[in-house]
C-alpha cells in the first residue's frame, strides 16, 4: 500500500491537479450562488499533523463553520468544507438577506442555508473528479459544526489516522475581491484511495 | 512568576505548583488532567484515540493513546515525588463533532476515548474528581496546578471551572 513517505514530485502534482479540477468546478457553483466574482488560489498538497493543520487555518481557537461529507464507494475518505465567519455572513446575507448574523447561534434555517452551500459545492468537485478518474464515489448527507477549528479538523485527523499520525490534505482556497470571503476545501482521502486514484489516472506508484 | 505550557495535540507535559497548562481545542481527543495536591505537581495530556495498537511494527506515539499516555503520566509524577495513592483526576473532552445523519457509527471516537480513560484511570485507582465530557462542542482546557482547577472554554457553550 501506498504511504505518504513514497509519495514524490509527480504524485504530488497529479494531487494538485485533482484539486485545481475539483475547486474549479466548486467556485463556478459559488459564484452563481452567491452572485459574484470568485477566485481561487493554486491548491496546495499538504502532508501535516494535525497541530500545523490547526495552526494554518488560523489557530486552533479560530471560531469556523465546518460541513463534513463522507465518501464512500470506490473513493473512501473525507470531504471538509471549512468557512470563515465573514463568509457565513456574507453569504446569509445574499441567499436570506440576513444582516444581523450571529455565529455563536445560527438558526436552523441558517444553518441549513449553508450546509446547503458546501453540499453544492462538495459535490461539485467530487463529480468533476469522478469523471476525470472513472470512478464512482458517493457522498453522505452534509453535517455540519460551528466550532473551533482545531476540534473540527480533529474529526478527519482521527477517522484517517488510523495508518500515520498524519493527514493528506489537498487544500483550495477561495476568495472574492468584491466580498469578503474566505474560505477552505479540504479532501482527505484514505490511503488505499490515493492509491486507487494515482493508478486510475495513469500514474505509477 | 506563572508562566503557561502548551499541551499540542498527542502531548503531555507535567510541571510543578505556579505554572498552567493548556491545550486547545478538544474535539473528539480527551485532556486528562492529573496532579498531586501535596506537592503541588500536576500534568496534562491530550490523548487521540483509545488503545494503544498492539500490531504495529512502527514506532508509536505513547501520548496519543488513552492507555498508554495515563501510564507515562503516573510515572513521570512519581520520579517528581508524587505518591500514586493522592493522584487526582479531571477529564475533559471527547465531544462527537459532526452528526452524520445514517452512519450512527461515525464520530463515535469521543465517547470510546472516554470510556478508555476512564478504564485506565480505575486501573491505577485515581479517583475522576470532575469531568465535562461528551456533547457537539469543541473544548479548550486551562489546568491551574497550584490549585488544580480545571477551565473549560468553548465557542458556543461558554466558560465552566471545575
Amino acid at each position: 500500500m501506498l504511504n505518504l513517505d513514497q509519495l514524490n514530485e509527480i504524485h504530488i502534482d497529479v494531487l494538485r491537479e485533482i484539486g485545481n479540477i475539483g475547486a474549479g468546478n466548486a467556485a463556478t457553483s459559488l459564484s452563481q450562488m452567491l452572485d459574484t466574482t470568485v477566485d481561487m488560489a493554486v491548491p496546495t498538497v499538504r502532508i501535516l499533523d494535525i497541530n500545523d493543520a490547526a495552526t494554518a487555518l488560523g489557530g486552533p481557537e479560530n471560531a469556523v463553520v465546518g460541513i463534513l461529507v463522507k465518501l464512500y464507494g470506490d473513493i473512501e475518505g473525507i470531504m471538509m468544507f471549512i468557512i470563515e465567519q465573514d463568509f457565513v455572513k456574507t453569504a446569509l446575507q445574499v441567499l436570506l438577506g440576513e444582516d444581523m448574523v450571529q455565529c455563536e447561534k445560527l438558526s436552523e434555517i441558517e444553518l441549513s442555508a449553508i450546509s446547503e452551500i458546501g453540499n453544492i459545492m462538495i459535490s461539485a468537485y467530487i463529480n468533476s473528479i469522478g469523471t476525470l478518474s472513472q470512478l464512482n464515489i458517493k457522498t453522505s448527507v452534509p453535517a455540519v459544526s460551528v466550532d473551533m477549528v482545531g476540534a473540527i479538523l480533529s474529526v478527519p485527523a482521527i477517522e484517517m489516522s488510523s495508518v500515520s499520525e498524519r493527514i493528506i490534505f489537498i487544500e483550495d482556497d477561495f476568495l472574492s475581491r468584491k466580498n469578503q470571503i474566505s474560505a477552505n476545501m479540504l479532501l482527505v482521502p484514505s490511503m488505499d484511495s490515493l492509491s486507487k486514484l494515482m493508478l486510475q489516472l495513469g500514474i505509477d506508484l | 512568576m506563572s508562566s503557561m505550557v502548551t499541551i499540542g495535540i498527542s502531548d503531555m507535559k507535567i510541571v510543578k505548583s505556579a505554572d498552567f497548562l493548556v491545550t486547545y481545542a478538544l474535539g473528539s481527543c480527551v485532556g486528562i488532567c492529573l496532579y498531586d495536591s501535596m506537592t503541588k505537581v500536576g500534568g496534562l495530556g491530550h490523548i487521540m484515540l483509545p488503545y494503544f495498537p498492539v500490531s504495529s511494527q512502527k514506532q508509536e506515539n505513547v501520548h496519543r493513546f488513552a492507555n498508554t499516555c495515563i501510564p507515562s503520566m503516573v510515572n513521570e509524577m512519581e520520579r517528581m515525588g508524587c505518591s500514586r495513592a493522592r493522584l487526582k483526576a479531571k477529564i475533559a473532552g471527547g465531544a462527537k463533532m459532526f452528526e452524520v445523519s445514517g452512519d450512527s457509527t461515525f464520530g463515535n471516537i469521543g465517547a470510546r476515548n472516554v470510556l478508555a480513560v476512564k478504564e485506565t484511570l480505575r486501573n491505577f485507582r485515581i479517583p475522576i474528581l470532575a469531568e465535562d465530557t461528551g456533547l457537539n462542542y469543541g473544548r479548550t482546557l486551562y489546568f491551574y496546578v497550584e490549585t488544580g482547577t480545571m477551565v473549560v472554554k468553548s465557542f458556543s457553550n461558554g466558560v465552566k471551572t471545575f
